[in-house]
């Protein structure tokens, strides 16, 4: 018997026949195994196919004239009769029989018996089917997984573990990859003399291979920048590593740009990608460069250009994931949107932020992510044209010290506090205050990661700390949009604790607002933030 | 990050149970908390001294549990009593009135020689 199903539906394999059991009454049949019966090919364009599918009833092979190879072979393997296994109208399998033991033809009453029989075996053979396809998807699916798996392990290997501290400049990365996981990147590498090279590119394809192309142009381009510094030389260089061993229809396009952190000079050359906004103070403007994808053809040129990020400026490397995001419509968010984004919102985080929010707002809030979405910020504080040793020269506005996120997960309020601690000493905050700061952070973050996050795994705390001239301000943001219950706690009052009428917890905010000088809360589309200040210099700084 | 469980250490001396804590006082040591308390007035003691000079990190969740303490004490009658606390815990003791209820010393000598003067 013959079954036909999916991809196999082309093929009638001969691997048993039934044939007569002479020994008893000729209306009797039993299975003969004949295993040294070759396969039958059925091209789908083979006559035999339409032939069985529209016959009413066992088919007599010997008898049958049709131009068919496949009924060619059916007879030089002997088989007699073929009976379609029909289930459903449609063509599911076919049983073959080879010459009855007693050498007779096959009688009237053997064709009903057999067609009775291919009628009731029909629905239980496509049950077998089905049930045979549903595992294979299952394999399938499972490998497609662990695939993923792989391939988001390797990219995540290769990504950014922590941005650079630049004074005067805050630099801000959001990766997030799509369900299938594509090909994005994004690095940021310090380079001799205090300059700093900042990469963003996308691998065509999805899944492993992408993710290996992306390592090795991520490796490439690591070697090269630390011995040429002209990025136009860097893509010239990463071109002929990649050309020789490049998958076919893969290809690499990437933004790389050389920063000089104390004029603001920011060199680039440009391999095909997307091309960066900067935020100035005239609008937000596009950095072009010509050059054609890595690893396409060697000998390729790549234009160099240059700029010089003003203070206020923000520059913004994007992935294509941003501007090809569709709505339901099918519209794109396109460049248009993002260039307006650009130049209509604060750079930085809060540049990605809003970006994402418009992002949600286009494609709908349960749309699956389409592609990679990545985004690296580098903007430059307002009045520090001339800062170079970190500290701020007299008379200048706020300055951002660093911006970095923390998972949700308990304890992790000690990263949070250490960190902020280790950026603040330095700026003359009396020990006592700083321990208070510390408490009021710690405290702070475990809220947002508590009752802002919910101690989601893909929800994380970002932590801001600014700095003015007598002034640290640290603003703790999470996706709680609007107050809580929690967050409004009761005021602590121990007696009532004591007595069983207050729970024991609900002393994060009194701590919070006790520690700090001042503490301010804002809501802003889904996003809660808290804004601890504290002067450099107290009225308790005496008792320290 | 997260932190180990809390190690605590349960000492007599004196007729007063003293508890040590050792690292973070925060949601993780609740159980060690709770069965240090077990452990200290398992048999009749005068009052129970907690020993934070080995303490670390006490964040809000700490602070509850110690009011939860205070509470069991206050439930027998018990005195409790604190010792080796930073001036930043102690000011937060201050602030959260902690201090009110329960007696802070510079050390171990004064906070068991507080009870013993104040015992009948």
């Amino acid at each position: 018997m013959t079954t036909l199903t999916g991809s196999f539906r082309r093929r009638l394999l001969g691997r048993s026949a039934v044939g007569e059991k002479a020994s008893r009454d000729d209306a009797s049949l039993v299975a003969v195994p004949q295993d040294d019966l070759d396969p039958v090919d059925i091209a789908p364009n083979d006559p035999l196919l339409a032939y069985l599918q529209s016959a009413s009833g066992a088919v007599d092979v010997e008898a049958l004239e049709l131009d068919s190879p496949a009924l060619a072979s059916l007879k030089a393997a002997g088989v007699k009769l073929a009976v379609p296994l029909v289930s459903q109208g449609e063509l599911i399998g076919v049983l073959h029989l080879g010459p009855r033991r007693s050498e007779q033809d096959y009688s009237t009453d053997d064709k009903k018996l057999l067609e009775n029989l291919a009628a009731q075996a029909a629905p239980a053979l496509r049950v077998g089917q089905l049930v045979r396809e549903q595992q294979a998807e299952a394999v399938t699916r499972q490998r497609f997984q662990q695939e993923l798996e792989v391939a988001k392990l390797i990219q995540q290997n290769f990504l950014p573990k922590v941005l650079p501290d630049l004074p005067g400049w805050q630099v801000a990365a959001f990766y997030k990859p799509a369900r299938e996981v594509g090909g994005d990147f994004y690095d940021v590498i310090p380079l001799p003399d205090g300059q700093v090279g900042f990469v963003v590119g996308d691998v065509t394809d999805k899944g492993v291979p992408a993710a290996l192309v992306m390592a090795a142009t991520r490796s490439v381009l690591r070697a090269s920048a630390q011995r040429l510094v002209e990025p136009g030389i860097v893509l010239e260089r990463i071109n002929e590593h990649l050309c020789p061993d490049m998958p076919e229809k893969m290809f690499v396009t990437c933004l790389y740009g050389v920063l000089e952190p104390e004029t603001g000079r920011f060199r680039f050359a440009n391999a095909g990608h997307d091309l960066p906004y900067v935020k100035t103070a005239d609008g937000s403007v596009e950095l072009r460069a010509r050059g054609m994808p890595l690893g396409l053809m060697p000998g390729m040129v790549y234009e160099e250009k240059e700029t010089i990020l003003a203070p206020g400026d923000s520059l913004l490397l994007h992935s294509d994931g941003v501007v090809e995001a569709h709505d339901p419509d099918g519209e794109m968010f396109g460049f248009p949107r993002l260039k307006d984004a650009v130049a209509r919102y604060p750079g930085g985080g809060e540049l990605i932020d809003r970006v994402l929010t418009d992002l949600r707002a286009h494609t709908g809030p349960d749309a699956e992510q389409e592609d990679d979405i990545t985004m690296v910020t580098l903007s430059r504080s307002p009045g520090l044209a001339h800062a170079s040793n970190g500290s701020p020269p007299a008379g200048t506005a706020t300055r951002q010290l660093v911006e970095f996120e923390v998972p949700s997960a308990e304890g992790n309020e000690r990263i949070a506090l250490q960190r902020v601690s280790d950026i603040v000493a330095p700026l003359g905050l009396g020990d006592a205050r700083l321990k208070r700061l510390e408490t009021a952070v710690g405290e702070a973050t475990m809220n947002a990661m508590e009752h802002g996050n919910g101690y989601r795994d893909d929800l994380s705390v970002t932590v801001r700390v600014m700095a003015e001239d007598d002034v640290v301000r640290v603003l703790i943001t999470d996706h709680g949009g609007e107050p809580s219950p929690d967050r409004t706690a009761e005021v602590p009052d121990i007696e009532a604790k004591l007595a069983g009428l207050q729970r024991p917890r609900g002393w994060g905010l009194f701590l919070i607002k006790n520690m700090v000088d001042e503490a301010h809360e804002t809501h802003e589309d889904h996003l809660h933030t808290l804004e601890l200040v504290m002067h450099r210099k107290g009225d308790d700084d005496d008792d320290e | 990050m997260t932190t180990s469980e809390l190690p605590t250490a349960v000492r007599r001396r004196d007729g007063v149970a003293v508890i040590d804590l050792v690292g973070d006082v925060n949601g993780r040591a609740e159980g060690a908390l709770d069965a240090a308390w077990a452990e200290a007035t398992a048999v009749d003691t005068d009052a129970v001294v907690l020993n934070f000079e080995d303490a670390g990190y006490i964040n809000s969740t700490g602070i509850a549990l110690i009011v939860g303490l205070l509470a069991k004490a206050r439930a027998r009658s018990l005195p409790i009593r604190a010792y080796g606390l930073t001036p930043h815990y102690r000011e937060i003791f201050e602030i959260t009135r902690l201090a009110d209820f329960l007696a802070i010393n510079p050390d171990e000598d004064s906070a068991v020689r507080g009870v013993e003067r104040s015992a009948p």
